[in-house]
Order: structure tokens, then C-alpha cells, then sequence
């Protein structure tokens, strides 16, 4: 009765804690396959998780059977050394069978293993999208190599936009440390290591926003290292695209002007490049376009103006360790920045 | 009257022969003989190994102590979305601190704890072999323990986790002082690791009694046997690999440097070489308790003995050939990771074949449903679903969804927890009047049981689920809009009660050292030699050699006329009957050393050496000297004890 309650307990608690988690924003789950590749793995999951219970199953029926029949014997009663003389035939026989059927099962495993792998490997990469991501402490360069002209290529960061249906080939390498690239909905992950390229393939097969994840802990900031994948309908990619190929628009209105000669003058533009103007810092996130982006700081904060003043005021504050200084700005410098920032759309 | 080297005749009892029973005049000289002596200096002298042991294991648990203190905090931490409680240079320090902990200060020391107390206990040994060096290996290992938790106290503990992968290990991206300790103090724990190995190997393979055939071993001593030798193999991977580390942050060599021709993964295949082997020497002994548990509390021999011992070998051996499945993020070749996949899936045969041997063991005998009993039964539950989740991450392409995710939190969890930490609260349990000669209270064993099985589950069990749900692993916060907030509290409020339950024991211990039942020497009915003799055994463990005629000593009748010890050695000085390695004939006597406080000053003299080492390269040159006069001193031979020694030589 009493280890009733006690159960009973603990699935109410559960149940009210479950009950108590909002619904993510974006989707990262790696049982929402949103393209092949997390499809095949899905797909294997589901074999290991099948085959498994089975075994689970059997092995604690055949413990509870045994416990329930054993006779039980005082806690001081001497054992009986009568196995060792009888070679035992049954429970031989019964253990034999037993590792038989696991040695079964693991090739199995084993065969369904290697079959996913192949089918992860030649995902088809006719038309595909190329795409470089290199990854920092603690963000991420997003570098589109397509196109006919080394003008065409597209530099961003922190949100990848790929055309629903076609593969994109990423190209990984890392500036610093090791980093792990994980899209749960679209692919398993792959280590960024410094002085070694790897690759990752994927495909989007369902328009959506996608959060990815640095896996592989990189120091301070591993926690807020995120990234957005867009996945959108081919013209969509395209306008994406053409916009993002376009210098920054020259700010019209005075307080952007204002902005943009802050940002010149300051250090921002030490760090961070906005394409068409004077600031060409390589150190931070390429800002040209940042107004178009919806996260700031690798997935921290959404991207308003109240969060983007916030965060040039006192990046510790959000990201402790973060690598950008606090840039100590007149209140009306700080407005204007922001809305020059604002207006690079 | 003088020998002819001038030796004295002996007055404490060299002329005193063992194999009286205890309470006689040799019994008391044997008693006498192999003390520790006393008083404080001779608290520094101790080599008795159930003293040694007995402070190793102490040390041991105040370590895991200390680990599960950081997991409350950290899950404190986690218990809410955007927690400000630590920031992450706290929380980097206390993850390294906690997995640092609990792998190299608790999780295989405790099983070289346990293997140097019960070992010599199980095979009829009055010691184990070297017994200064068994002192020596503590007292390093306890200096740098201690040394990496007044690192911690001082804001210096290692923040790149307990496998700390370079280069954010390295020199660029780790400035300061905080990695050289942790690297430093690996090098040096797992020096201890190595001497306890060859402590461990050379007496089960020269101390064993009479009779004791490798065949007749328990299967507990076969589990800390090929556990030695698994650390004599492991061990040194990663003593280079932390020295290698150390050099590039100390001198400037680019071992693990890409931009000077070094490689960032080379780190990874020295560690995980021998950090896979590692989670198998922590599991081997977790088996050796279940054997040994289990067995007593079905009142019958383990089923399948050769199956067995052979089981516990292929997993030593398989555990060195898998050590790539940690890295298959990384950028090696897919077909050469399929190798690994198949190695990996193929441990799961040997233990299968235990599990199912235990499950036949079980079925076949009388059960006793006691504490001990308990834990080695949670076994089946908990071990079982690590396993399983073990095959996941063995698959390649599933291990890339999974691997670095809270799913694999939960995966070691359920593996290090299930497979060594229950079974050895059983053994605890077990063999506690063995430490204290009294039985640790039932009621509170059960109430602590339930608490830590129902509490270990909801913990991390949803710890899978968080990792499915993309939570990846190291981090010290987490934002609100994950949907992670609901689980991540329940798994906290899981890990409190599991410290809650882990508590209870530790009350029932306290308790139960004054106020438990008398044990006797046997209160389980148990089969093997360590219940043959006192609770807690008296200085030489036992007065007369026992002669085995079989695995289980106890249960079994010796064939009519064949003796039941063997007796001859001296009383009066520490001799030691020597037997052959696979069938335990007596081969020759020898003297075991005295105690002697050196073991200890060369200890301290090798942690000044060792902790000089994080600050100056020199420290190589000067710190040597005082390591070297301590090792000469303790090595020196001694006239009086070769006299001694030949005064017994001419009495017998």
C-alpha cells in the first residue's frame, strides 16, 4: 500500500512537471526527421529501441520467474556444493541458447548499423547547395560558396538558409577549439577540429526553422552556441540569397547616418565587417545583412532593438566570456547604432 | 650465544612456529609480529595491508563524497532554465571536478581499495605482496587528490573536463595555472593506479594458499586480477598523454598543436585508449561483488565458473579495441568506424554471458533476500539499460544524434552507477563486518535501497529523453524556450533524493560500527576463505595457512586425511609461504618487509617533485634529489632485520 502511494507520487510529480514545460520555439529533436538523413537514423532507432525492450523484457521476466520460484533459505544456513558436481545440462543448455539469440540480435544491430551508414553516404548531392561553416568561440561563420563570381560568394553568420529539397553540402573547419555542428531534425553531428576539414550532408524536406546546437564543449560559452537553420521554398532561398549577395543599403535617415559613423569610428568596426563600409574586422560576426537574421549572439537573444542595445551595453552580461567587449557608447551614440544596425536588412 | 654473523638469539618468538590456533603463545606472536606498530609515528609506519586498505577506502568515499556534493550542485544549477547560481567558469570547474572526481579519486581507487583489503583476505594470504609499496601507492594517491582539491578551493581546478581535449586544453585557450594541475594530477594518480596493479597481480599470483589453483580462485579475485592487468595497459596511455600535455603548456612542444604539425585528435585516440579500458576497470570489479553476492545469497556456487573467468578476460581484452567509438564526430573514415561499431556490440556477448550465468545461478539455489542481495539484483535493472543504450552509441550514425547529448549522461550513469556503484554499496553491505566485526542494520539497508533505485531512475532516466530532445552536454544553463525545464527539475529533484538515499547508508554505517549486531566470523554462511577467520581479522589475517581443496572452502568437506593447513613459519619474524602460480604449491619461504615510515616521506618527497612540476621545468632537476635519498633510505638494507632473519634460519 505504502509503495503504492510512493509511485503514485512520483508519476503526479512527474506529470506536473511535464505539465509545467512551455513548447520549444524552434524544432531540435532528434525524432523529428525533417530530412533523409535523420530519417535513416530514425528509422534504425527504431529498430535498436524494438529489438531491445524485447531483450530488457526477457531478461528481467526471466530474473523475476527465478526469484519468485528459488525456495528461500536463512541468511545463515550454509551452501550446498552439490553443482559442482552436476554438470547442470538444462541451465547449459538455457545459457547457451541465450548468448546464442544476443550474438543473433548484436549482427543483427550490427548489419542494420552499417546499412544506415550507406544509405547516409550516398545521399544524392546532384544540385547541391555549398556551403563553408566555420566555427568560433562561441559563433559561427556562414560562408556560401556557389555562384560565378567570387563576388557571388555570401558571407553570414549564426543562420544557414537552405532550399527545401536540395542537398547542401557543409564544408566544417574550426578557428579555435574543437566544435561539434549538431542539427537533430536534419543530421547527425560532426566535429569542427582545427587543422582538419570534414563534411557534413543534409536535406530539408519540409519548410521550417531548425535549431542547431554546438555539441563538443568548447569553453565558456558551449552552452549559448546556437545556430538556426531556415529550410524555404526554393524562390524564397533565391531572393534570400540575391539580397544577401547586395552591399549594405547607405542609411537615409539621420540617426542611421549618425549610426553608422559610431560604428566607424568605435570599435565595432574592429571586429565586425559591414560590406560597403569602412568597417572590414574580420574577429566577429559580418553584419552587412544582421537585420535580417532573427537571433543575435549565436541563438541568445531574440533580435530587437531593446535585446541589441542590451547586448552591445554589456555582452557579459548575456554571454559571460563572450570575446565582444562592452563598447562604452553615449546613450544617444547606442540609439543610433542600433538603428543603424536596424536598417541592414 | 652469538651466530657466526654475530646474530642474536631471538627473545620474541622466532622460535615460534605458526599453525597453532589463535589464543595460543604463537598465535600472539604472529599477532605481535605482523602489527603496525603503534602511537603517531606509527601511524606513518603502517604497511599492514587491512590498514592501508581500510584508509584507502575511507579516502576513496570522502572523494565520492566530495563528486556527488558537485553533482548537487550542478543539478541545482540545471534545475531551471537561465539559473544564475554559477556562472560557467564555476560551473566548467565543477564539471571537471565532478567527472575528475569520480573516475580517478573514486571509481577504480575504491576497487583497488577493495581488491588490496579482500584479496589476501580470499586467498589465504597473511599480506599483500610489496606492502611498503601498497603504503607508498596510497600516500601518492591521496597527495594528489588532495592536490587537485586545494587547487579547486583556490579558484585552479581544471575547467576542460575530466577529458579536457586539446587545444581548448592547450596553452592558447587555457591560460594559467588550471589545467597543469589537472593534468599533473592524473599523471600522478594513475602512477598509484599502476603500483596498486602490480601490488594486486603479485599476490594473487605468488601469495595464494596451498591448494588454491587458479581454478579454485573466487571469482571476486579473478575480476581484480584481470583489472590489474587492464590498468597495467591503460594506465600508461594516459600518463603520456597527460605528460605530453603538460610539456606543451610548460616547455612549448606542439604534440597536440595543428599550427606547428601536431594533431588536436592524436590526444583523443592516447585518451580514449585508455578512458574506454577505464569504464571496464571500474565495471570488472562491479562483477566480482555481484559473484561474490550473489553466491552467498543463493547458497550455491556461481553457474558456469569457466564461462565465468573467460567472460571477464574477452572484456578486457575487447575493451582495448574500442576506444574510437568516442570519436565517430570526428572526420576519420567511415568504413574504419564500422570496426569499432562491430568491436563495441561484441562486448555485449561476454557480458550477456554473465548476466545470463547469474540469472542460471539464481534459479538454481536458495535465495536469501538481504541488502547485499538487493543492490547485486539492481544489477539486472539498471546495468541492463545501460547496456542497451551502450549499443546505441556503438552504432555509428546512431551515435552521431546521440553522442555529447544528455543521453549519454544517462547512458554512463546507468553504467558506472548500475554496474560498480550499486554493486559495490552491496559489497559494502556484504562485507562490512569483515571492516568492523558487527552487520550494518537491515532495516536501514532496505529503506537506504528503495530510496537509491527509485531515486536513481527518476534522476536519469529522464536524462535520455533530454538528450533526444537535442540537450547536449557541459552546459551551464540552458534557455527557457527549449522545452527542457519540466524534466531537467524532475531529474534534480531525482538526484537529491538519490543523495538522500546514499546518506542513509552512510548513517548506517556510523551507526551500525557501534550498535550493530555481532557479526562472528561468518554471519552470511558464505563460501570463501575471508570468512574462515575473525571479524574484523586479527594482524596476520590468519594463524594457520588454510590448505583449499576447492573454490568454495567453506561449503565443501576435505577429502579425508587431507590437511586442512599447513604450519612452519616463524611467528617471530614476517615470513610468508611463497606457492606456484597456477596450482599453488608451496614453493619457498620469504620475509615481507617491516614497517617503516619511508614509504611515506617518499611520497611527500614525490608530490613536492610532482606540484614543483606545474610551476618550473626545473622542479625535474632538483625535486629528483630528496625522491632519490627517501627511495635509498627505505631500500637500505637493514643489519638488525638480517640478523633477525638469520637467528630464524638457525632455530628452525
Amino acid at each position: 500500500m505504502k509503495r503504492l502511494a510512493v509511485v503514485l507520487a512520483l508519476s503526479a510529480l512527474a506529470a506536473a512537471v511535464l505539465a509545467a514545460t512551455p513548447t520549444p520555439d524552434a524544432a531540435h529533436q532528434v525524432f523529428e526527421p525533417m530530412g533523409p538523413q535523420a530519417g535513416h537514423i530514425g528509422q534504425l532507432w527504431n529498430l535498436f529501441v524494438a529489438i531491445c525492450a524485447v531483450v530488457f523484457g526477457v531478461v528481467l521476466a526471466v530474473l523475476l520467474v527465478a526469484l519468485w520460484r528459488a525456495p528461500r533459505a536463512p541468511h545463515t544456513a550454509p551452501g550446498d556444493v552439490s553443482p559442482l558436481a552436476d554438470p547442470e545440462r538444462r541451465a547449459t543448455r538455457r545459457v547457451g541458447l541465450g548468448v546464442g539469440a544476443i550474438t543473433v540480435l548484436l549482427l543483427v544491430l550490427v548489419v542494420a548499423s552499417v546499412f544506415t551508414d550507406r544509405a547516409i553516404a550516398r545521399l544524392s548531392l546532384k544540385d547541391a547547395v555549398s556551403l563553408e561553416v566555420t566555427a568560433h568561440q562561441w559563433w559561427w561563420t556562414v560562408k556560401y560558396l556557389d555562384g560565378e563570381h567570387v563576388s557571388d560568394r555570401v558571407e553570414t553568420a549564426n543562420e544557414i538558409h537552405v532550399p527545401v529539397g536540395r542537398p547542401v553540402i557543409v564544408q566544417l573547419r574550426s578557428d579555435d577549439v574543437i566544435h561539434s555542428l549538431w542539427l537533430p531534425n536534419l543530421a547527425g553531428k560532426r566535429d569542427l577540429i582545427p587543422g582538419r576539414t570534414a563534411m557534413v550532408t543534409f536535406r530539408a524536406d519540409q519548410p521550417g526553422v531548425y535549431r542547431g546546437q554546438c555539441a563538443e564543449f568548447c569553453g565558456y560559452q558551449h552552452a549559448l552556441m546556437g545556430l538556426l537553420v531556415v529550410a524555404e521554398t526554393p524562390e524564397r532561398y533565391q531572393a534570400w540569397l540575391q539580397a544577401q549577395r547586395q552591399p549594405a543599403q547607405p542609411p537615409t535617415d539621420a540617426q542611421a547616418v549618425r549610426g553608422r559613423t559610431v560604428f566607424e569610428s568605435t570599435a565595432c568596426a574592429m571586429c565586425h565587417t559591414v560590406n560597403g563600409t569602412q568597417a572590414q574586422g574580420k574577429k566577429a560576426p559580418d553584419l552587412t545583412h544582421v537585420a535580417s537574421r532573427s537571433t543575435l549572439a549565436a541563438g541568445t537573444l531574440p533580435n530587437t532593438r531593446e535585446a541589441l542595445a542590451d547586448w552591445i551595453r554589456d555582452p557579459q552580461k548575456h554571454k559571460p566570456g563572450t570575446n565582444m567587449p562592452a563598447v562604452p557608447l553615449s546613450r544617444e551614440d547606442l540609439d543610433a547604432v542600433v538603428t543603424y544596425l536596424g536598417s541592414l536588412r | 650465544m652469538r651466530g657466526p654473523l654475530g646474530e642474536q638469539p631471538d627473545e620474541s618468538g622466532a622460535h615460534l612456529k605458526d599453525g597453532a590456533p589463535a589464543g595460543s603463545a604463537a598465535a600472539l606472536a604472529l599477532d605481535r609480529t605482523w602489527s603496525d606498530p603503534p602511537g603517531l609515528l606509527g601511524w606513518f609506519c603502517a604497511i599492514n595491508h587491512k590498514t592501508i586498505a581500510t584508509r584507502f577506502l575511507v579516502t576513496t568515499l570522502a572523494f565520492f563524497a566530495l563528486g556527488g556534493l558537485l553533482a548537487a550542485a550542478m543539478r541545482l544549477q540545471l534545475s531551471r532554465p537561465e539559473n544564475g547560481l554559477m556562472g560557467p567558469d564555476l560551473y566548467n570547474q565543477v564539471f571537471t571536478m565532478h567527472g575528475s572526481t569520480m573516475m580517478f579519486l573514486f571509481a577504480v581507487p575504491v576497487m583497488q581499495a577493495m581488491a588490496t583489503y579482500f584479496v589476501p583476505l580470499m586467498i589465504g594470504a597473511r599480506s599483500v605482496a610489496f606492502p611498503r609499496m601498497n603504503a607508498y601507492a596510497y600516500y601518492v594517491f591521496l597527495a594528489g587528490g588532495t592536490m587537485l582539491w586545494i587547487a579547486f578551493a583556490f579558484n585552479s581546478a581544471g575547467d576542460a573536463g575530466w577529458f579536457a581535449y586539446p587545444p581548448l586544453s592547450g596553452p592558447d585557450y587555457s591560460p594559467g595555472k588550471r589545467i597543469d594541475f589537472w593534468a599533473q594530477m592524473i599523471t600522478y594518480t594513475e602512477l598509484a593506479a599502476l603500483l596498486e596493479a602490480v601490488v594486486v597481480i603479485t599476490t594473487v599470483f605468488k601469495l595464494r594458499a596451498p591448494g588454491m589453483t587458479l581454478g579454485r580462485m573466487p571469482l571476486f579475485v579473478w575480476a581484480m586480477l584481470v583489472t590489474a592487468f587492464a590498468v597495467l595497459f591503460a594506465m600508461p596511455a594516459v600518463m603520456l598523454s597527460s605528460t605530453a600535455l603538460l610539456l606543451d603548456r610548460l616547455v612549448g612542444t606542439h604534440f597536440y598543436n595543428p599550427a606547428e604539425g601536431g594533431d588536436a585528435i592524436l590526444w583523443q585516440h592516447l585518451f580514449w585508449f585508455f578512458g574506454h579500458p577505464e569504464v571496464y576497470l571500474i565495471f570488472m570489479p562491479g562483477l566480482g561483488f555481484m559473484s561474490a553476492i550473489i553466491s552467498t545469497f543463493t547458497k550455491r556456487p556461481v553457474f558456469g565458473y569457466t564461462a565465468m573467468v573467460l567472460s571477464l578476460i574477452a572484456t578486457a581484452f575487447l575493451s582495448f579495441g574500442l576506444w574510437v567509438h568516442h570519436m565517430f564526430a570526428t572526420n576519420l573514415p567511415d568504413l574504419g568506424k564500422t570496426f569499432f561499431t562491430a568491436a563495441s556490440m561484441l562486448i555485449a556477448i561476454p557480458s550477456a554471458t554473465q548476466i545470463f550465468c547469474w540469472l542460471a545461478t539464481i534459479g538454481g539455489g536458495r535465495l536469501v533476500l538481504r541488502t547485499p542481495m538487493l543492490y547485486a539484483l539492481s544489477f539486472f535493472f539498471i546495468l541492463v539499460i545501460g547496456g542497451m543504450t551502450g549499443l546505441m552509441l556503438a552504432s555509428v550514425s546512431l551515435d552521431t544524434q546521440v553522442h555529447d547529448t544528455y543521453f549519454v549522461v544517462a547512458h554512463l550513469h546507468y553504467v558506472l552507477i548500475g554496474g560498480a556503484v550499486f554493486p559495490l554499496f552491496g559489497a559494502l553491505y556484504y562485507w562490512y563486518p569483515k571492516f568492523t566485526g558487527r552487520v550494518m542494520s537491515e532495516k536501514l539497508g532496505k529503506a537506504s535501497f528503495w530510496t537509491m533505485f527509485v531515486a536513481f531512475n527518476v534522476a536519469f532516466f529522464p536524462m535520455h529523453v533530454l538528450g533526444l530532445q537535442g540537450m547536449p552536454r557541459r552546459i551551464y544553463t540552458y534557455q527557457s524556450g527549449m522545452g527542457w525545464d519540466g524534466l531537467n527539475l524532475l531529474s534534480s529533484i531525482g538526484s537529491y533524493a538519490f543523495a538522500f538515499g546514499i546518506f542513509l547508508t552512510l548513517a548506517n554505517a556510523i551507526r551500525s560500527r557501534r550498535a550493530g549486531e555481532v557479526a562472528g566470523p561468518d554471519p552470511w554462511g558464505a563460501g570463501t576463505l575471508e570468512w574462515a577467520t575473525d571479524s574484523p581479522p586479527a594482524p596476520p589475517n590468519f594463524h594457520r595457512i588454510p590448505v583449499v581443496h576447492g573454490p568454495y572452502p567453506l561449503w565443501e568437506v576435505p577429502p579425508a586425511g587431507a590437511p586442512t593447513h599447513v604450519a612452519g613459519l616463524s611467528a617471530g619474524i614476517r615470513e610468508h609461504l611463497i606457492t606456484t602460480v597456477i596450482d599453488a604449491k608451496p614453493d619457498h619461504r620469504t620475509t615481507f618487509p617491516a614497517p617503516t615510515p619511508w614509504p611515506f616521506v617518499a611520497a611527500i618527497c614525490t608530490t613536492i617533485l610532482f606540484t614543483g612540476l606545474v610551476f618550473t621545468p626545473w622542479a625535474v632537476v632538483w625535486g629528483t634529489i630528496p625522491v632519490a635519498i627517501a627511495l635509498t633510505i627505505w631500500f637500505w638494507p637493514k643489519r638488525a632485520e638480517v640478523r633477525r632473519a638469520l637467528a630464524v634460519e638457525k632455530a628452525s
